[in-house]
């Protein structure tokens, strides 16, 4: 509905980093879904992901390759008869450039992954945001426009990070995983068996760990977030909590707030406090046990019990590199559990984000919907009958004839159906029952542009965005000049206040921007109105809250607006009442009286008493 | 960070425990490598397996005896930190609440609430992180120079040449990254804005057909964005692969380097094996105090913007005191008395307002918006003091009552005023001590009754914040509830019967005559219907009374309250 709860709904509070988009665990069946679907975003880009593959895949290698040289160097420095000079240094350098490269290749990798992630994250914007324009007013009114910027931003960054970061990070690892088993099974394989050890007792730690812990920090991020919405909501509140002198009573339930968070903070630390130390003990397990089981078999193959070429077999070189590379590999291991549950979350970003760009779209046009050439304006509505929602009729077999040129003011109590019949008028929704027309023509059967661009409407809340005066006008007729939007201004009763701005037609509208009041807004957007010039118009007219002068201008420019248009105005003004060609009354959702002033204040009805009521 | 440091005065016993726990398991964990060279050196060489097996043992239990520790002093850590930043968040939260409207406004709402959240979360983090990284990382690197100096005094310089390098790199990177994640931050916001736009104007949009417009003026902050993060990510993406290849040239280094101490006696192999892992935990470490520094900074900016707000002086709130002057003796309730008023101290916002209103009358103020109305009514309230002149109260000036004083005698609807989530009841009766019968009295003076007990759960009827779940009228009336519920002997209204339909309003006046009869009621108004009934009316203009009397006189006497009355003739006739 048109009213103004709608759009007042859920501000948006951004930057805040305690309020996490909470992870849900999608079913099995979605979650693929929305893998294969992410996948296919990217192999969009598939030379660009393609080349990160190699990329990933060369640098892991070269830097494997870094212990194994300097383990020969070790070796060669180990020599029995002396050191081997030549070898150390022709390691070293080998070590050196195998460095350098790595490094280099990891950071052209890094900038690479940067550019495919934000190709593709520009991508999925650009689909949600173009898809919302397309979908029905219905999708506007029913869903709040917080959590659609949380969807365009907080989900969107998400899956940014996990694309850009993740994705790296799991090749990478597998590839050292993989690597550094390689290179540690033709050091010793008998060492191996260390890590048929360690590494399930890692792993398990740390899967029974998170479990318990997991639930513990989301707990201890909802509390937090509690916390801080109750603290934004009683700020918002701050001057009356003044008058009343409610400071103390407020501290105090902030307060139970404040030691509730923090209390989950310290049990989800308690737990997961754990979880570091732990794994890190593990690895030092790990590699406690190689230093035993290594120091053993080198001492074996020093005292030739274990001969070079048997299983064995050590060199110091091969202790070396393998403690190296049992550090590549544990680590990789233990950060899994973290990468899993950080790619859960951006699969239910993008889920969230791919359910706005699934939504239906207005329907198209029918194929055989018809132009709207040359207007004359008579609108007829035969019959309607329309409710939001299938259980709740809002209008119940509404019957209005208006002639071109004609004004037709509609009354009634909040709640009686007024702006419905606009939302009808402009067909952002379909009627359930009986059918509107337009120079005989019923609307269904007209494209949906046509439709709309024969009327101009002004509403109650006063729409501009950040741009200057003159985009914000001209915003009503693309390719319009300079002369017709200042004749609309003036027509308006706006030009002067806008001549006396600095910066004039440029002057930049922002939020934070210069002073304009609400009244302003309000003749700049009827100038707007009237520079868009279509044969029909819709008003809804604001309520006075604006000082007596403005409120003169408003109506003087209102008049100008309506000249020689067939108009729809949702009435406050006694004025446009009285001189109204035909007033409905619309009580819940019928119209229970129907003609010109006089004639209904002949009739002694609920308009005359109302009327009457005013001057009790 | 002096506010820090006094913050974490009390926990100082607790986590001087802690720390001395973490360092004696970090310096443990430090054995390690040094276990690993000895077994290799000399244990091997004695060719005994139940040794190497005792040396063996002896590492597990050093890294047992590490994990141990470092358990117990992060435990230790979480508690100190979540009592530390329970107590600031108090300490702010009960100064922010009692700021003056003054202060208030300098820091303004939305900067208020950044701190109380955003703030003291990262000076929590930091907190937090301090106590487990903060001792960890400084023992980690000055263990191990130590230790490698012990070992090998050569080697171990030409790894420390290594270092800075890596201190530098780091700090120079995330130098340099701040400016650029603010110029994201920025993008981010416009980016945002679009789309706010587009969904609040999404009628106008579609009533135009300007998608395609639409489209393309988000398709320039969408590309500005991804080029911003781009540029970010570029910069901010050499950290890592700098500093993993200093720290590995400083491994060749040592290699090469050591090549030539073993040749000459001077080292032998299994130290360097030993030296390469200390050179890792050292290098880690590095790491670890960088990233400390780049939150410390942020912290200290959090940090100081707290104590801005905990530093304030009392302004407004002055303690409960004693009635210092003699009561004027006047029959009015509310006297103004030459009253001026300037919001900055250059323009004068109020200029000369005299007025009195006698016990159980009232005040009705009309004006054109930015006419001072609200402002008058605000100093009423002592929100701020008076530049100019003087307010009374049963004939003693604003200053002599205490603020629970003062507040006890107002009852007030504010514009736009404030609804929490929370029930109906509870939002009526808003932490005051009231019992359920006077809340639905207030209720049903208020005109409220009617559409609570309509709700299934009626007064237990859950509000959402910000009451968006009811509407315009419905929240009015819940806020006038609210002012009445307390009977108190000031009701303030500043423009909140505005969205109630003529009926309506005309019936919550008549209740409020009829059973409010000692109650004063100021009224602020756009609408002449909602206070033409006043006993006086005051007209302002630009701070200035250019009219004062009752309608009648007002109607004849003073042309621009005419002018008003016959704009709104029938103004707002059906709402």
């Amino acid at each position: 509905m048109l009213n103004k709860g709608t759009f007042s709904t859920n501000a948006h509070s951004g930057g805040n980093p305690n309020k996490h988009t909470p992870v849900q665990k999608l079913n099995r069946k979605s979650a693929k879904g929305v893998f294969l679907r992410l996948c296919g975003y990217v192999l969009r880009q598939w030379p660009l992901f393609l080349l990160a593959i190699a990329l990933t895949l060369v640098s892991n290698q070269l830097s494997l390759l870094g212990p194994e040289y300097s383990g020969n160097a070790i070796d060669a420095i180990a020599a029995t008869d002396g050191v081997d000079f030549d070898a150390v240094w022709d390691n070293v350098i080998r070590m050196l450039i195998c460095y350098v490269c790595s490094a280099i290749f990891s950071y052209v990798l890094a900038v690479l992954m940067i550019h495919l992630s934000q190709r593709i994250v520009y991508t999925m914007r650009k689909q949600l945001f173009e898809k919302l324009n397309t979908l029905p007013v219905n999708y506007f009114d029913t869903h709040a426009v917080g959590d659609t910027i949380s969807r365009i931003s907080y989900d969107i960054d998400t899956v940014n990070s996990s694309l850009s970061h993740d994705l790296v990070q799991v090749m990478t690892s597998l590839y050292t995983v993989i690597g550094s088993l390689i290179f540690m099974w033709q050091i010793s394989k008998p060492m191996i068996l260390i890590f048929a050890f360690t590494v399930p007792i890692s792993i398990l730690f740390t899967r029974y760990r998170s479990k318990k812990v997991r639930p513990l920090f989301q707990e201890r991020s909802r509390k937090l977030g509690e916390l801080n919405g109750y603290a934004e909501e009683m700020l918002s509140g701050c001057r009356t909590i003044y008058a009343y002198g409610r400071e103390d009573e407020i501290c105090d339930r902030f307060n139970r707030r404040n030691t509730d968070a923090m209390r989950s903070y310290y049990r989800a630390e308690y737990y997961g406090g754990t979880l570091g130390p732990s794994v890190n003990f593990i690895n030092n397990l790990s590699i406690s046990l190689v230093t035993i089981f290594g120091g053993i078999l080198y001492m074996y193959s020093q005292s030739g019990a274990a001969l070079a070429g048997s299983v064995f077999f050590i060199t110091l070189g091969g202790v070396s590199k393998f403690v190296q590379y049992s550090r590549k590999f544990a680590g990789p291991i233990n950060e899994f559990a973290n990468i899993l549950h950080e790619f859960q979350s951006a699969f239910s970003a993008a889920e969230r984000v791919f359910r706005v760009i699934d939504e239906a779209p207005e329907p198209v046009d029918t194929t055989d919907a018809q132009d709207l050439p040359d207007v004359r304006g008579e609108v007829q509505f035969d019959g309607v009958s329309f409710g939001y929602t299938p259980e709740k009729q809002i209008l119940h077999d509404i019957s209005i004839s208006a002639e071109p040129g004609k004004t037709i003011a509609i009354v009634g109590p909040t709640g009686a159906g007024k702006t419905t019949i606009i939302n009808l008028l402009m067909r952002f929704y379909d009627t359930n029952a009986g059918g509107i027309f337009i120079d005989g023509k019923r609307i269904e059967q007209i494209k949906r542009k046509d439709l709309r661009l024969a009327y101009t409407m002004v509403l109650q809340d006063t729409w501009l965005f950040h741009g200057t005066i003159f985009e914000n006008i001209v915003y009503g007729k693309e390719h319009a000049t300079m002369e017709e939007v200042r004749a609309a201004a003036h027509a308006a009763r706006i030009d002067t206040y806008i001549e006396s701005l600095p910066d004039g037609y440029d002057t930049v509208l922002s939020d934070d921007g210069i002073n304009i009041s609400k009244g302003q807004k309000q003749l700049i957007t009827i100038a707007r109105a009237i520079l868009s010039d279509a044969p029909m118009l819709i008003l809804d007219e604001a309520t006075s809250n604006v000082d007596s002068r403005t409120e003169i201008k408003i109506q003087e420019a209102m008049g100008e607006l309506m000249r020689g248009k067939t108009c729809f105005i949702i009435a406050h003004r006694l004025s446009t009442i009285q001189t109204a060609d035909c007033i409905l009354v619309l009580q819940n959702g019928t119209i229970t009286e129907q003609g010109t002033h006089d004639e209904l204040m002949q009739k002694g009805g609920f308009y005359s008493t109302l009327y009457n009521s005013q001057f009790h | 960070m002096k506010l820090l440091v006094r913050y974490l005065k009390p926990f100082r016993v607790r986590m001087a425990i802690g720390f001395c726990i973490k360092a004696g398991g970090t310096m443990v964990e430090l054995m390690l490598p040094y276990i690993l060279s000895y077994i290799l050196k000399n244990v091997v060489g004695s060719r005994s397996v139940p040794q190497i097996l005792a040396w063996g043992g002896l590492m597990i239990l050093c890294a047992a005896t590490a994990c141990i520790c470092n358990i117990v002093a992060n435990r230790m850590a979480a508690r100190s930190s979540a009592d530390f930043s329970e107590q600031l968040r108090k300490d702010l939260f009960a100064k922010t609440l009692r700021l003056s409207a003054a202060q208030t406004d300098r820091f303004t709402i939305p900067s208020l609430e950044s701190r109380i959240t955003t703030d003291t979360y990262h000076v929590h983090s930091f907190v937090s992180m301090m106590q487990r990284m903060g001792v960890r990382a400084p023992i980690l690197l000055l263990g191990g120079i130590v230790i490698t100096l012990v070992m090998d005094a050569y080697l171990a310089l030409v790894m420390l040449a290594a270092l800075p390098l890596i201190c530098v790199t780091v700090f120079l990177i995330s130098n340099r990254g701040v400016p650029l994640y603010a110029r994201v931050q920025q993008s981010v916001d416009n980016m945002v804005r679009v789309v706010r736009e587009d969904f609040q104007g999404i009628r106008v949009i579609k009533a135009l057909s300007k998608n395609d417009y639409e489209n393309r003026r988000y398709d320039a902050v969408n590309r500005r964005l991804s080029r911003d993060e781009t540029f970010a990510g570029t910069i901010m993406g050499i950290a890592n692969p700098a500093m993993t290849l200093l720290m590995n040239c400083g491994i060749t280094a040592v290699v090469a380097w050591s090549a030539y101490r073993v040749a000459g006696h001077q080292s032998d192999p299994e130290t360097v094996i030993a030296f390469m892992q200390y050179f890792t935990l050292i290098s880690m470490a590095m790491m670890s105090i960088s990233r400390i520094f780049v939150m410390y900074t942020k912290c200290a900016a959090s940090s100081r913007r707290i104590g801005e707000v905990l530093e304030q002086p009392e302004e407004i709130f002055t303690p409960e005191k004693q009635t210092v002057c003699e009561p004027r003796r006047e029959d009015a309730h509310i006297v103004f008395e030459n009253v001026g008023f300037s919001y900055t101290g250059k323009h004068r916002h109020l200029k000369n307002i005299n007025v009195s209103v006698p016990r159980g009358g009232s005040l009705g103020i009309i004006g054109a918006t930015g006419s001072g109305k609200s402002t008058l009514v605000k100093l009423l309230m002592r929100f701020y003091d008076v530049t100019e002149g003087e307010i009374r109260i049963n004939g003693l000036p604003l200053s002599s009552y205490g603020h629970q004083t003062l507040s006890g005698m107002f009852g007030v609807a504010l514009q736009n005023d404030f609804l929490y989530a929370d029930t109906v009841e509870e939002n009526i009766r808003f932490g005051r001590e009231l019992s359920h019968d006077a809340i639905v009295n207030a209720a049903r003076i208020a005109q409220a009754d009617d559409f609570i007990t309509a709700f299934a759960d009626g007064y237990g009827h859950l509000v959402s914040s910000k009451g968006t779940n009811l509407s315009g009228g419905q929240r009015q009336r819940l806020l006038i509830a609210r002012a009445i519920a307390g009977m108190p002997e000031i009701l303030v209204l500043d423009d909140s019967s505005s969205a109630l339909d003529y009926k309506t309003d005309a019936n919550l006046r008549r209740a409020l005559a009829e059973e409010l009869t000692n109650t004063t009621v100021v009224t602020v108004a756009q609408r002449v219907s909602s206070i033409k009934d006043c006993s006086v009316i005051l007209v302002l203009e630009h701070g200035r009374v250019i009219g004062q009397g009752t309608h009648d006189e007002l109607m004849r006497d003073c042309p621009a309250y005419r002018e008003i009355s016959d704009s709104q003739m029938g103004g707002a006739f059906v709402e």
